[in-house]
């Protein structure tokens, strides 16, 4: 079911943008208030929970002793699955992932593999034969857009709250998950001609084109994703590189604080 | 259940491995209407367990061959987040989650007032975020909450709590320990207005006796997270009448 928006509201919204304002009052490269507790989740090995707006997800690390891919027998392996359950939004069915949520969690793992957060090189026990797992579940309990902003920020903070469960596996003492880069995404849509941070969900209902930048605490650029059938200009993308590195430190200093790690 | 170890559950003082008595409930905290989404919503904690629960509709149900033309179609789903157990859960259902929610759904259709709402569904979602035994009684307990907070018409709520037995003697609601090490387990659920018993489920080995104790306590457990309930939906009720007191004021 595709997400639908009364044609007054949406009127109204456009009306605004064109006018320079948002539903709620932010300016444009305004993010939500952003809440997250981390350690949420006894069970897990790390968690967040994030509280962007009204958008709410439970990030859980779990770890567990497998084997290599035959190609990277020296590494650790991280799998990243989000689950769009039907509590968090009418339209959401039961059932296996759909695109939105393979996307989702495809656009988080890539910000995580390609901006080296983990280093899986120590998550090697045996080459070859036995290295770390780890799971990254997404669960998504609350839908008001941005759901890759927010399943970014609380999957990064769960996997600096990580602790590796080795005494579980008898091998050797617990110890942080070894994390080296801190990446976060920033995404931004565009509505007509106006780029704006973080979209509410009226605001991504009436959007023509997303995109998300994900950086790291260098401010380079380890992962990027254009969404939608809108385009951006080159001018635009450089926009909203520059207000991504601006905000992501701001973000990284956030995280920061919500961990004892000092990366 | 039913497994012969050295685990003490109980110690010399009669106190039980987190320290409670053999009538004691684990601290249990509820909040209505937590999600924005959801026509309503309730999130509860039970000692270390942490439950939520959304309830969309009545709604129409598809597909068309599922409706009832003479009432609606309560349907739960309960399930357990990848990370709520200490050994990672595959996500999607499994045999026992498929169970749980079948007897989920037909214990609340008991309440709600179904007749009103010909060929339309109440979805009931709870998510089990953290388990730590007893989360099929906390999820029926915040289905409840859930169902309230979205003004779906019902004869009342339902309250639930397990009570069994450990190293001999009827308990109530397990812990995590107890229920892996202890002799038995009975999940029950209440109306708790008439005191029916709408959900009931027993595994272990006891006898008629220990039964009848393990009921009593139970019911009586029921009736105290009944009050908690309660006062979830109060709470959040009020708060929105002194907000709209407050906004009179403004005006």
């Amino acid at each position: 079911m595709k997400e639908i928006i009364s044609r007054i509201t949406k009127e109204y919204l456009f009306r605004l943008i064109g006018d320079g304002k948002r539903i709620d009052g932010r300016d444009m490269y305004e993010h939500r208030e952003i809440e997250i507790q981390p350690n949420w989740i006894g069970t897990a090995e790390g968690s967040a929970r994030i509280k962007m707006g009204d958008t709410d997800v439970v990030v859980g690390i779990k770890m567990d002793v497998g084997e290599p891919f035959p190609d990277t027998p020296t590494k650790g392996v991280v799998i990243t699955s989000a689950e769009l359950i039907p509590m968090a939004s009418p339209n959401y069915e039961a059932g296996p992932p759909r695109e939105d949520a393979t996307e989702l969690a495809r656009v988080v793992d890539r910000g995580i593999r390609e901006g080296q957060v983990i280093d899986v090189e120590k998550l090697c026990i045996e080459e070859g034969e036995k290295v770390w797992l780890v799971f990254i579940d997404m669960h998504v309990l609350d839908f008001d857009g941005n759901l890759f902003d927010a399943c970014g920020l609380a999957a990064m903070t769960a996997l600096m709250n990580t602790t590796v469960p080795a005494e579980r596996h008898e091998l050797g003492e617990d110890h942080p998950l070894p994390v080296d880069h801190v990446v976060v995404p920033t995404t931004f849509s565009k509505i007509r001609d106006q780029i704006l941070l973080d979209p509410r969900l009226d605001e991504e209902r009436i959007a023509d084109a997303r995109l998300t930048v994900s950086t790291n605490e260098k401010g380079n650029l380890v992962a990027m994703q254009k969404g939608l059938s809108g385009t951006f200009s080159y001018e635009d993308v450089k926009n909203c590189i520059k207000r991504s590195q601006e905000i992501g430190d701001e973000l990284r200093e956030m995280l920061s604080s919500l961990s004892e790690q000092n990366i | 259940m039913a497994m012969d170890s050295d685990i003490k559950l109980i110690d010399e003082n009669g106190l039980r491995l987190d320290g409670r008595k053999f009538d004691e409930l684990r601290e249990i905290h509820i909040e209505a209407g937590v999600l924005k989404r959801a026509d309503g919503s309730a999130y509860l904690t039970w000692g270390e367990n942490k439950v939520m629960a959304a309830v969309y509709g009545p709604r129409e149900l598809h597909p068309r061959h599922a409706q009832d033309p003479s009432k609606a179609v309560v349907q739960a789903r309960y399930n357990m987040a990848a990370f709520s157990v200490p050994d990672r859960k595959r996500p999607g259902p499994d045999r026992r989650s498929v169970e749980i929610s079948k007897l989920l759904s037909e214990a609340l259709e008991e309440i709600v007032f179904v007749e009103q709402f010909p060929r339309s569904a109440v979805d009931v979602f709870i998510e089990v975020l953290e388990a730590s035994a007893g989360t099929r009684c906390a999820a029926l307990t915040a289905a409840s909450v859930a169902l309230a907070d979205a003004g779906i018409p019902m004869s009342d709520m339902i309250a639930s709590c397990a009570a069994g037995k450990i190293d001999g003697h009827v308990v109530l609601d397990l812990g995590k320990k107890e229920d892996n090490f202890g002799e038995a387990d009975v999940p029950l659920a209440i109306v708790p207005r008439t005191d029916r018993v709408t959900l009931l489920q027993m595994d272990g080995d006891m006898t008629a006796e220990e039964f009848d104790q393990a009921m009593e306590l139970a019911i009586g457990a029921c009736k105290e997270i009944y009050e908690i309930q309660r006062d979830a939906l109060k709470r959040r009720y009020s708060t929105s009448l002194e907000d709209y007191e407050d906004n009179e004021e403004d005006e």
